[in-house]
């Protein structure tokens, strides 16, 4: 099989917000609908200063671990769950989506939502994942292959609305983000 | 109006300041014998990259799970008018009218169908519609710079535009972005997805631009750069670039796996 160079990325720039954001990005279902969660948190930099100018989209299975192939991410009807959703964080750095909580999509895998993650100053996206915390996690191939002290940068915690799950861009805590073998 | 400059250390830094950092981490390059073909995320030059780039080592998985999969955009996400740039107003745009087209494909070459390509850009005068954007170019009430729109099923997108100015940035003293289009696309993997800008040929800023110089592999920062092509043109209408995009690797599925065996 050829193999085409890819083409490279670069920053999402400062001005995407009257671009990429659209109405209802990060309620992939009604806040408050039965069965909804809400995910959310900060995105850090290297001093520990809140990135306002982030975009993170999550992408998730629906909760029986379900790959969802319903189209509707830009102009939700309120009743399609398409499993796609895009946050720009606030002025404080804070993201936020209304969502369900994703399954497993294999035997033995935690559920997790797959997270990318763009800002002014980041050159290249960054790739995570958002695993909830469960008994699930303990057992995982993939979280079992890292170090204990960074595995914990990829396990949200539970509050009272849902789960909360800070992307940290650098630093001792740094999350873990992710690159295939062909990136 | 005068903006206040924000107090920034980086702001006073001259140009040949940053042509320097540019080209030691360019020498520095060619020395290490390596191919990159994406940015460095570390790029000094880049001011706002310095807390904002990741100091371990990425993870290497291969994609499993959800990640296999990508989000499914369809017709009832993206009107047809909205791959038109120059229509979403009263009038026309100020600007040279232009087609940019070309094919979203995978490593292999095979096209990227029915996916979503977003684009957002300046105006003819290198201002965007952005309460950021205090650049003190003129705002055109007719041209806003956003479009969607679907690859066919050759992986083919089209927009119909106009030239972006290059315009002034707070990087350093005296900064110029080179003319650009920025773009947002989805493979057919989620890990494939790529935010990214294109530029044309022969801009006179490439050298002095530390985003465009932080992929320091010449070849692979060649390929941002559209082809102007004379048969995607308009007669009498429009100017016509051509750019085709990679993404990275897609896992053949099961299928195609058999037929290699």
């Amino acid at each position: 099989m050829s193999s085409l160079p890819p083409t490279p990325g670069q920053t999402v720039g400062p001005f995407f917000h009257y671009a990429l954001p659209y109405d209802g990005d990060n309620e992939l279902v009604p806040p408050g609908s039965p069965g909804s969660v809400r995910l959310s948190g900060l995105v850090l930099d290297g001093s520990g200063d809140p990135v306002p100018d982030a975009l993170i989209e999550i992408w998730q299975p629906d909760p029986a671990g379900g790959v969802v192939r319903a189209a509707g991410s830009l102009h939700r009807d309120g009743h399609t769950f398409t499993g796609f959703g895009r946050a720009a964080t606030d002025r404080a750095g804070r993201y936020t989506f209304s969502t369900l909580r994703p399954g497993s999509v294999a035997p033995g895998r935690a559920p997790y939502f797959a997270m990318a993650v763009f800002a002014r100053g980041l050159l290249h996206r960054l790739m995570t994942r958002c695993y909830l915390p469960g008994p699930e996690v303990a057992d995982d191939p993939f979280l079992a292959s890292l170090e204990t002290s960074r595995r914990a940068t990829l396990t949200a915690r539970e509050d009272e609305l849902g789960y909360v799950f800070d992307v940290r861009l650098q630093g001792e805590d740094e999350t873990v983000f992710l690159e295939g073998r062909r990136d | 109006m005068t903006t206040p400059v924000k107090a920034n250390a980086h702001a006073e830094m001259a140009q040949e300041q940053v042509n320097e950092e540019i080209a030691a981490l360019s020498a520095a390059y060619g020395r290490s014998g390596t191919l990159e073909l994406q940015p460095r995320r570390d790029y000094g030059p880049y001011r706002s990259t310095i807390l904002r780039h990741p100091t371990k080592d990425p993870h290497h998985a291969d994609p499993e799970g959800i990640e296999r999969w990508s989000p499914v955009f369809g017709e009832r996400d993206v009107d047809p008018l909205e791959a038109d740039l120059t229509i979403q107003a009263g009038g026309g745009p100020l600007g040279e009218k232009m087609v940019v087209t070309g094919r979203v494909v995978d490593a292999a070459g095979r096209p990227v169908r029915g996916q979503l390509v977003e684009i957002w850009q300046a105006n003819a005068s290198g201002r965007y519609i952005h309460k950021r954007d205090q650049h003190p170019a003129p705002i055109d009430p007719n041209f806003t710079g956003v479009g969607r729109c679907l690859t066919d099923d050759d992986g083919t997108y089209r927009f119909t535009t106009i030239k972006p100015g290059p315009y002034p940035w707070r990087n350093h003293r005296n900064a110029w972005r080179p003319a650009h289009i920025h773009f947002s696309v989805f493979g057919t993997e989620f890990t494939q997805r790529l935010v990214t800008q294109m530029y044309f040929p022969g801009d006179p800023l490439f050298a002095l631009d530390p985003i465009y110089q932080s992929i320091r592999d010449p070849r692979a920062r060649e390929r941002l750069v559209a082809a102007y092509d004379h048969d995607v043109t308009v007669p009498e209408v429009s100017t016509g670039y051509r750019w085709d995009i990679v993404l990275t690797g897609s896992l053949p599925t099961p299928l195609e796996q058999d037929e290699d065996r």
